[in-house]
């Protein structure tokens, strides 16, 4: 009994040190974020600050608004339009098996492990031909393409739960296609577009490859802007740090708030969920 | 099978569908998924298609030149010093990353699985940097590796000789240094200080699907072990780690398709070093296309990526989607 309770002390001992490490980080740029410009001193890195201080979350907000605002009206439309699409997708593909289903799916699941580097000369070519490179609704339209294998996965999964029956009864009631989509699988998708939701919402708000090739000042979504900020010699670490906790406390939200859900969505991508 | 499969062709149908006739209808499950296919077709493969047809000409200008050289781009890169220096990072950062996030993804599963307190608290901790960009993780372990800053000041407080910290990701050692083709072969030590920032933030991802793969282990096994009287620890290793070993797999997979194609992280802490100890072909790709305007080039280190990832990445989806058949 007593090496019992000797391991179980020792398991949380080892569990609190993790937990430590892993905050680490957070310690450091919340610590960091508080200092006067006065107090960054490189061998005083972890101590608190003395006196609390706002300036660099005021500095690195006025440098990031705009380009918060740019996340915003990118990843809104983005997670709307991908979520819809995968829900769509998901009750067709899942529900009606229909011949030559078992081929589509799989060739549009492929799209979602490419490296986007393939496809980037090509589309930066396509985006002006068309008129959107450069412009928020092409980084948009972007996102909710290569969006399409992992939300129409993440869907077909889900509703592939929902039993047979109830789609079967319906049809001999004389309930159509769309009937049944509207009447039966919306009501019960919520929970499938709350982890959708926050998986494209999360990726595309973290996204950096395509919003860096596709998009300059003033259009850059707020990762290249961090980038950008912590790239340049002048900016103080109080105030980068300041801007990294900005541009990550929209994800951080959904996920205190989400966690749950957040977890399903990362689970899904290994396919089987 | 399952019942909503409709009736091949040449068997008799279900009695209730035989009465109804054709109409739109039966074509809307594949009319709704059309536009997403097609949209994939030309975005995905069509566009690889073209990256591939760049990759074959002499575009390594500004402006396009699309005369056909073959594989000349592909030779030139692989007797480049820094293409080979991004080998050699691959490599050793996909190696060093997988084992680190296995080994303490593993580690975090087994300890939060133990029925213990706070268990939600516990496992938030674990995995909410997986919530946040590369982009903001290679900026504030940046700071946290700053050779004159962050840990090198706790291991000058522990004793460590100040001459001698390590650099992190200022440092061009390559340990061992192997003279190898243009490059010298071995770990170098800055990829190390990524590797880190980066299993701090995937390992998490890895303790999820251990503790998915844990909970899916029927009790009875274990009971089974106990009543045997295997130890703990054996009966850990004799019996609940075989049964991981299909959610081993999976994670291997995800985790190098994640390293594969790293950037971001790569790009916002570091660049590609001194000495491209660093580098990555993801990043060579970009500054090779975007700032060298080498796009032919460009266009090859893209093929080859892709080609890299499906070696694994196609029997896996062949392998999942199979077993979710049967």
């Amino acid at each position: 009994m007593a090496v019992r309770r000797l391991n179980r002390a020792l398991l949380y001992l080892l569990l609190i040190i993790f937990a430590l490490i892993y905050l680490i980080p957070v310690y450091v740029v919340i610590v960091t974020s508080l200092k006067s410009n006065a107090e960054i001193d490189l061998s005083h890195m972890w101590w608190l600050p003395k006196h609390l201080d706002f300036s660099s979350y005021g500095e690195a907000f006025n440098k990031l608004a705009p380009n918060l605002g740019n996340s915003f009206y990118l990843a809104i439309p983005g997670t709307v339009i991908s979520a819809v699409l995968g829900s769509l997708n998901g009750y067709a593909l899942s529900k009606w098996k229909f011949r030559g289903a078992d081929v589509l799916f799989p060739i549009m699941l492929f799209g979602m492990f490419i490296p986007y580097q393939s496809v980037l000369i090509p589309l930066i070519q396509f985006m002006t031909n068309i008129g959107l490179y450069n412009t928020i609704p092409g980084l948009i339209l972007i996102h909710v393409i290569y969006g399409l294998p992992i939300c129409t996965l993440i869907f077909r999964n889900f509703y592939a739960g929902i039993p047979t029956d109830l789609i079967e009864a319906a049809t001999i009631d004389g309930t159509g296609y769309w009937g049944i989509y509207r009447r039966i699988i919306l009501p019960l998708s919520i929970s499938g577009f709350v982890v959708v939701g926050i998986w494209q919402f999360t990726s595309i708000w973290n996204e950096f490859l395509f919003a860096v090739s596709m998009t300059q000042p003033p259009n850059q979504p707020v990762m290249v802007a961090l980038q950008n900020l912590s790239g340049s010699q002048i900016v103080q670490w109080n105030v980068q740090m300041a801007g990294a906790f900005l541009s990550a406390l929209p994800t951080l939200i959904v996920y205190v708030l989400l966690s749950r859900y957040f977890v399903r969505g990362l689970l899904a991508g290994s396919i089987k969920g | 099978m399952s019942q909503n499969t409709p009736p091949a062709a040449g068997l008799p149908p279900v009695p209730t569908k035989r009465k109804r006739p054709w109409t739109w209808e039966r074509a809307f499950p594949f009319l709704t998924v059309l536009p997403s296919f097609v949209a994939i077709v030309v975005f995905v493969y069509g566009f690889i298609a073209w990256t591939g047809w760049i990759s074959l000409t002499k575009w390594n200008t500004l402006t396009p030149n699309m005369a056909f050289v073959g594989l000349k781009n592909y030779a030139r890169l692989f007797t480049e010093f820094r293409f080979q220096a991004d080998l050699r990072n691959l490599l050793f950062f996909t190696l060093l990353f997988i084992l680190l996030c296995l080994v303490i993804g593993l580690l975090l599963a087994v300890m939060v699985d133990r029925k213990i307190r706070a268990e939600g608290f516990f496992r938030n901790i674990f995995i909410f940097p997986m919530a946040l960009s590369f982009i903001v993780t290679g900026v504030v372990w940046q700071w946290l590796l700053s050779p004159r800053s962050g840990f090198n000041l706790i291991l000058k407080a522990l004793g460590w000789n100040p001459n001698h910290l390590p650099g992190w990701y200022t440092s061009t050692n390559i340990i061992p240094s192997i003279h190898w083709g243009q490059i010298q072969f071995g770990i170098p030590v800055a990829l190390v200080a990524v590797v880190i920032a980066a299993v701090w933030q995937m390992s998490g991802f890895a303790m999820a699907l251990y503790l998915a793969g844990l909970r899916a282990i029927p009790d009875e096994i274990h009971e089974a072990a106990r009543v045997d009287g295997a130890s703990e620890w054996k009966s850990f290793w004799k019996v609940t780690f075989p049964q991981l070993r299909p959610i081993t797999a999976t994670t291997i997979i995800i985790l190098a398709h994640i390293s594969m194609k790293i950037f971001d992280l790569i790009y916002a802490m570091t660049g590609p070093g001194a000495e491209f100890v660093t580098d990555m072909p993801s990043v060579n790709m970009f500054n090779t296309t975007f700032q060298g305007q080498h796009y032919a080039e460009g266009a090859a280190i893209a093929i080859f990526m892709l080609l890299a990832l499906a070696v694994f990445i196609v029997p896996y989806m062949v392998t999942s989607l199979r077993k979710e058949g049967d």
